[in-house]
């Protein structure tokens, strides 16, 4: 276990409250969207990290998952914002 | 902790992590919906797939299998977070959100004209 | 400590979340905030050491939910009416 996990999991929370406060603030739908995107891949590569200080193998199967799926959503709202839905 | 693999990973996690940040960073303070999007987007995946492949290097003396699944991780990864960003800035375009300009050059006279005349006509997005 | 300071921050998310999706008028806006509420309880879950509940969620609460939400959105409408009584919440 070496300690710079734990620097990297600061940045990350520090990343996440910058992308949460554009969230909240953003004018259109879709700086809303693009905030969404990146705590969708902050996520994917804090469970990783998570899975690392946990020591287990398997839990890496649910940033797997999410990883696939994570996309999907923006996708939808964006068709949707296109009109072509 | 003294082996190669150890410190190949530490330096891989570092440089990602600080790379989250910075494209955490940048959604915060660029003035306009595409800069956020290349901010948001190309920053964030280097940092991921640099942090996730860190980790995977950093077990790999225990359990080969960690280093597989990181990079179908990284393969993911490197698929998804590019056509989302296409379909946003798609998007956005189709609806005549049109990009801000900020520079003096009179060349740009033109489009300035076409962007502002359709940024005032629509009501919301 | 830091396992503190990240399970704060993920729970003030989640219930800050949830107030905007219900206070807001603009549907489209509350469905974005649902997607966020359902992304960052994935993470609770997975730091409760719960993965196959943390599996079931990232996979219904991103791809499904927001589909159907969508769908509805589309053929009703956007925005919440302002004159409707039984809304007591005034407009931010």
């Amino acid at each position: 276990m070496i300690y710079i996990i734990y620097i990297a999991l600061g940045f990350m929370i520090l990343g996440l409250f910058f992308a949460s406060f554009r969230f909240i603030k953003g004018p259109t739908a879709g700086d809303r969207m693009v905030a969404l995107d990146t705590l969708t891949t902050i996520l994917v590569a804090g469970l990783v990290v998570l899975a690392y200080i946990f020591q287990r193998f398997i839990y890496l199967d649910v940033a797997l998952v999410y990883a696939v799926l994570g996309f999907i959503g923006v996708i939808v709202i964006a068709r949707y914002l296109e009109g072509a839905l | 902790m003294n082996t190669a693999y150890d410190i190949i990973g530490a330096i891989l996690i570092l440089i990602g992590s600080i790379f989250l940040f910075l494209g955490g960073l940048g959604i915060f303070r660029m003035p306009d919906v595409y800069n956020r999007l290349q901010a948001g987007t190309k920053a964030t995946t280097l940092g991921g797939m640099s942090t996730i492949l860190g980790i995977g290097f950093l077990m790999v003396e225990d359990y080969w299998g960690w280093l597989v699944k990181a990079i179908i991780i990284v393969i993911f990864i490197a698929f998804s977070n590019p056509i989302s960003s296409h379909a946003l800035a798609r998007a956005m375009y189709k609806r005549k959100h049109y990009p801000l300009i900020m520079s003096k050059d009179e060349n740009m006279d033109a489009y300035r004209e076409v962007a502002d005349k359709n940024q005032n006509k629509e009501e919301t997005i | 400590m830091i396992y503190l300071i990240l399970i704060l921050f993920l729970l003030v998310l989640i219930i800050g979340s949830a107030i905007y999706a219900v206070v807001q008028r603009d549907l489209l806006y509350a469905v974005i905030a649902t997607g966020v509420i359902s992304l960052v309880l994935t993470a609770v879950f997975y730091i409760l050491q719960a993965p196959d509940v943390a599996l079931t969620e990232a996979a219904i609460g991103v791809a499904l939910t927001t589909i159907i939400f969508i769908i509805t959105i589309r053929n009703t409408v956007r925005y919440e009416s302002d004159n409707d009584k039984k809304n007591k919440i005034k407009k931010l």
